[in-house]
């Protein structure tokens, strides 16, 4: 049982009074392990909020230097931190938030050669990428090894998260067996972003993760939840469990985390440029095939 | 009210603490005790006993004695099954 200092009641006193936390439920905040992965769009904001709410471990993936045009949505990032790489600069913002929070940088991109050992010290694993690449290594890497898994994706107006309970319910792969073809979803430097978006979707996946920790409340996991800042629609849509998926299905494929290329027509284009760590999925992708979901 | 003859398992004394620290010191000790075991507090006049006795009942707890004391207020709180 961790005996909290007057100070961190103080700081924890408006999580402590409802009901739904209170004291034990701070500790477990306290005791919790997350990895955020990507400091970007939805990564800062994710960061950000589970750092106030004092989450003992935050662990914050990123191989990137901050960029001018970051500044816009990723909050963590400050003009003079153009430059630097973004762990370093987050990792400061949270600490000076809440010295509490032990912040583990890791400064590295996720391949499927360390994947699982960077997740494996986590508890609960959030996606903040801004690549399909990434997002499937991801998935596999936390139903591999039976971690739960937030994600979220942003472009232009629009947002989508959803959480994912390995063996408890569908995966991304369910949702989407493969990759789009390159250059298919255009990404935030090509098609733009709303900078309030990634606040939109990276506050909502923070609460996920604050749910999962404490227990309480029903989380996405089954569920897509879509929204679109233009006409302020907010959809949850059921995402059945496919049989067939190859990762989580019931006669998987995938025994391993393996890399997809990472070419498409965005990133060849901007290959000599660091990319921006957000993008998202059009309605058309998210819609998926005919039949697979079910508006609720 | 009388003060019931029962024994407190803790004492805290919340005076000076304002709202809404008092509660939350008086519900982070409630939780570390068993139902229906009793606490002891003192609490100021003025929004403190205005705003603890109400917000522990809501959380479960039952309230079995408050009384004036030297200046501040003393409540016995029983703790409820449900914190």
């Amino acid at each position: 049982m961790i005996e909290f200092t007057d100070e961190q009641i103080e700081r924890y006193s408006r999580h402590i009074i409802l009901k739904e936390v209170g004291g034990k439920g701070q500790e477990k905040i306290a005791a919790a392990r997350v990895l955020v992965i990507g400091a970007g769009g939805l990564g800062c904001p994710v960061a950000y909020y589970l750092a106030a709410a004092g989450v003992g471990t935050l662990g914050i993936v990123d191989s990137d230097a901050v960029d001018l045009s970051n500044l816009q949505r990723q909050i963590l990032h400050h003009t003079p931190d153009v430059g630097r790489p973004k762990v370093q600069s987050a990792g400061e913002k949270l600490s000076a938030l809440n010295p509490d929070v032990r912040v583990v940088p890791h400064r590295q991109r996720l391949t499927s050669q360390n994947v699982l050992s960077v997740i494996a010290d986590y508890d609960i694993v959030v996606d903040g990428t801004d690549n399909f690449p990434a997002r499937f290594l991801i998935n596999d890497a936390c139903v591999l090894s039976g971690k739960p898994l937030v994600h979220g994706g942003i472009l232009r107006f629009e947002g989508q998260l959803t959480t994912i309970l390995p063996g408890r319910g569908p995966c991304y792969r369910c949702l989407f067996p493969e990759p789009p073809p390159p250059g298919f979803v255009p990404s935030c430097q090509e098609a733009g972003v709303l900078g309030a978006i990634a606040g939109v979707i990276g506050t909502l996946q923070a609460t996920e993760v604050l749910k999962l920790i404490l227990g309480i409340g029903e989380t996405l996991a089954g569920y897509l939840l879509t929204v679109d800042l233009l006409t302020m629609e907010f959809r949850r849509v059921r995402i059945p469990k496919n049989a067939e998926c190859e990762v989580c299905g019931e006669h998987p494929s995938i025994l391993a985390p393996f890399d997809y290329r990472r070419r498409t027509i965005n990133h060849a284009r901007n290959a000599r440029r660091p990319r921006s760590p957000v993008v998202g999925i059009p309605p058309t992708h998210v819609a998926g095939p005919p039949g697979r979901t079910r508006i609720t | 009210m009388t003060t019931p003859t029962v024994c407190a398992k803790a004492s805290l004394n919340l005076r000076g603490v304002a709202c809404p620290m008092n509660y939350v010191k008086t519900k982070l000790r409630l939780e570390r005790m068993a139902p229906g075991e009793v606490l002891e507090i003192f609490i100021d006049p003025g929004a403190p006993i205005r705003n603890v006795p109400r917000s522990i009942t809501g959380d479960g707890h039952r309230v079995l004695a408050c009384e004036p004391e030297d200046g501040v207020f003393r409540l016995l709180i029983e703790r409820g099954p449900d914190a």
